[in-house]
């Protein structure tokens, strides 16, 4: 029977931390699942890291539950050959050799010391296997640490924020990695605050900001959903083309700045018609609103709304104000 | 969806490297899963120890300072007396001052045993590892325990044999050189001991040590303040329970009326290590790592 026949599943119900006043992770209920790479995304400060802490049981919730299969943490008898974590770069003494490094956390989980050499081959740093970790690169501190997440050749794997300070060969190690470990049947769970990272590398897409839980859906589905195709039109004859445009049954949207919007990929369309009508255009672009910008409108939504409820009686201009006249007179 | 497979196939070379290759539906490590228990904790934190340089140059100055300390103490004193010195002290009390200034080398070493692993963020890979967190301070006191007290016992024997060697002193009886020499190890050990539980709670490697220098030297140096009459019996306290005072007593066969004496020591470090023991494991569980 394999190991990996059944479990896997990472499960948060309610999960909550706060610090004081401050709440770092809000009421998160989701599920990591095993088979695919699960994006875990947020601007900085939303809570990513906090929450993969508390499913190490390195921090405990202030309310809710995390479970690996059913168990807590620190229930699990063998957390290494479960599952491997890349936590922050360089979480070790810098005085240590990353082969001793890597010998200490595999004897204490009764993993062979023949994996040590394995692993650090797998990352590419068995050349610099006995040098201090002191004088690492961000990009091999991260090889390094991701070679201590694959040690116990676990069945759940989490990577926070991977792809720092690794150069671009480097990232598509990464990339290519969690892909094959994913499709070997392993549960991958991978935070980020790059939008377009994720996009290339996750199949699902888990996306929090404040601490609260903003989406949970496929990868596809968010791109289908956010990534808006539109033809950026500017021209000095406005009316007309409007008038034009509406004839032909399309709508457009007036933006801001002295250009109109259409939905979808009409351009061929709309340049013909203008042709036709003989109406004098300056641009006519299609364009695509990338899943970053769609990404950024989420969680600023989430900023905005936690601001309101937080300080209703008091806009938060006023409070500007206040703190520009303050400085002012210092 | 699990598809009989042999089990643990450990000859057949795994996929280790991950590389891109055919999707396993189902993936067979050859690890064998082990029940993690104290003894891989043990292996582990030994492996920690022995491999950062701060330990072989702590425990190498405190060598130093004890043997070089001792025996010069000692050859002082041979040189300067001619004449059969009937002392009714052995020869082992030279060895004293070494072990006390040397004991802030094992102080040092038992704070970064635990608190450098807060400063290096190393704490949260070792607590990862193993999600124990009592399994982790035990086998940490264990293992820092053994070295310390076997690189103490092996500096104070070596003192020891050669002071009584080179000085013309009382011949120690039995159970003076086994306080001389086990007794004051199994203190310094208990001292380091104490500091290592310490940097477990301080969680700050220069704040945990600065404590603990002032434990050691604070009562002494308050001591020397009291001139009021009223306050004598403090400072008289202060002065017999301070850890100079009492690392001297093992060296000393004479029974004071109060103050600690004879193995008093031991037992009172005991006390108090198993005490701050007792509440670093506490905090230890309570607190985020």
């Amino acid at each position: 029977m394999s190991r990996f026949s059944v479990g896997g599943m990472i499960e948060l119900t309610g999960l909550t931390k706060r610090y004081g006043e401050k709440v770092a992770v809000n009421n998160l209920t989701f599920g990591v699942r095993p088979g695919i790479v699960t994006g875990f995304l947020g601007p900085n400060g939303a809570g990513k890291s906090t929450t993969m802490r508390m499913i190490l049981g390195l921090d405990r919730p202030t309310a809710g539950d995390v479970r690996i299969d059913g168990k807590h943490y620190d229930q699990l008898k063998d957390p290494l050959t479960y599952i491997g974590a890349l936590l922050e770069a360089k979480a070790w003494h810098g005085g240590r050799s990353a082969y001793n490094h890597l010998l200490c956390l595999a004897q204490s989980n009764g993993i062979p010391g023949s994996r040590v050499r394995e692993v650090l081959d797998t990352v590419g740093l068995t050349a610099v296997a006995k040098k201090k970790t002191k004088g690492f690169s961000m990009g091999m501190g991260q090889r390094l640490g991701i070679a201590g997440a694959l040690l116990g050749d676990p069945r759940i794997l989490m990577f926070d924020e991977p792809v720092n300070g690794l150069d671009p060969e480097g990232i598509h190690w990464i990339r290519n990695l969690m892909k094959s470990l994913a499709a070997q049947g392993r549960t991958v769970f991978v935070s980020s605050h790059l939008m377009s990272e994720m996009a290339l590398t996750a199949d699902h897409l888990v996306v929090i900001g404040q601490g609260r839980l903003l989406a949970d859906t496929s990868m596809p589905d968010f791109i289908a959903r956010n990534s808006r195709a539109y033809v950026r039109i500017r021209t000095p004859q406005r009316e007309r083309l409007l008038d034009v445009l509406h004839e032909a049954g399309i709508t457009a949207v007036e933006n801001g700045n002295g250009t109109l919007e259409v939905d979808g990929g009409k351009s061929e369309q709309i340049g013909e018609l203008a042709a036709r009508h003989q109406v004098v255009l300056h641009e006519l672009s299609p364009q695509q609103a990338s899943l970053e910008e769609a990404f950024m409108q989420l969680t600023a939504e989430s900023v905005e709304y936690h601001a309101h409820t937080e300080a209703p009686t008091r806009p938060p201009q006023q409070r500007q104000q206040q703190w520009g006249a303050d400085w002012k007179r210092s | 969806m699990s598809t009989p497979q042999p089990p643990m196939p450990q000859t057949a070379a795994p996929n280790w490297q991950a590389a891109p290759g055919p999707a396993h539906p189902t993936y067979t490590s050859p690890i064998p899963v082990v029940r993690t228990n104290l003894g891989h904790a043990l292996a582990s934190e030994w492996t920690k120890i022995r491999s950062v340089r701060s330990t072989m140059w702590t425990l190498g100055v405190f060598v130093l300072l004890v043997v070089g300390i001792g025996l010069a103490a000692a050859a002082l004193v041979a040189a300067n007396t001619d004449e059969g010195n009937v002392s009714d002290e052995t020869a082992l009390g030279f060895g004293f001052f070494g072990l006390l200034l040397g004991s802030i080398c094992i102080i040092t070493l038992g704070v970064l045993t635990t608190a450098s692993e807060y400063g290096t963020g190393m704490i949260r890979t070792t607590m990862t590892a193993c999600p124990s967190r009592g399994r982790v301070l035990t086998a940490k006191a264990i293992v820092f325990f053994a070295v310390a007290f076997v690189v103490t016992l092996a500096s104070a024997v070596l003192v020891a044999l050669a002071d009584v060697a080179m000085v013309d002193a009382r011949e120690p009886s039995g159970g003076e050189w086994l306080k001389g020499t086990v007794g004051v190890s199994v203190y310094i050990a208990l001292l380091g001991l104490l500091s290592l539980v310490v940097g477990s709670i301080i969680r700050h490697s220069a704040g945990a040590i600065t404590i603990m220098i002032g434990v050691l030297l604070a009562p002494l140096v308050i001591a020397m303040f009291m001139f009021s009459e009223s306050l004598r019996g403090l400072q008289q306290a202060l002065i017999e329970y301070s850890i100079p005072n009492q690392l001297s007593v093992f060296y000393t066969q004479s029974l004071t009326e109060s103050g600690p004496t004879g193995w008093d020591p031991l037992w009172i470090m005991l006390g108090v290590t198993a005490a701050v023991f007792a509440g670093a494991l506490a905090l230890l569980e309570k607190r985020d790592v």
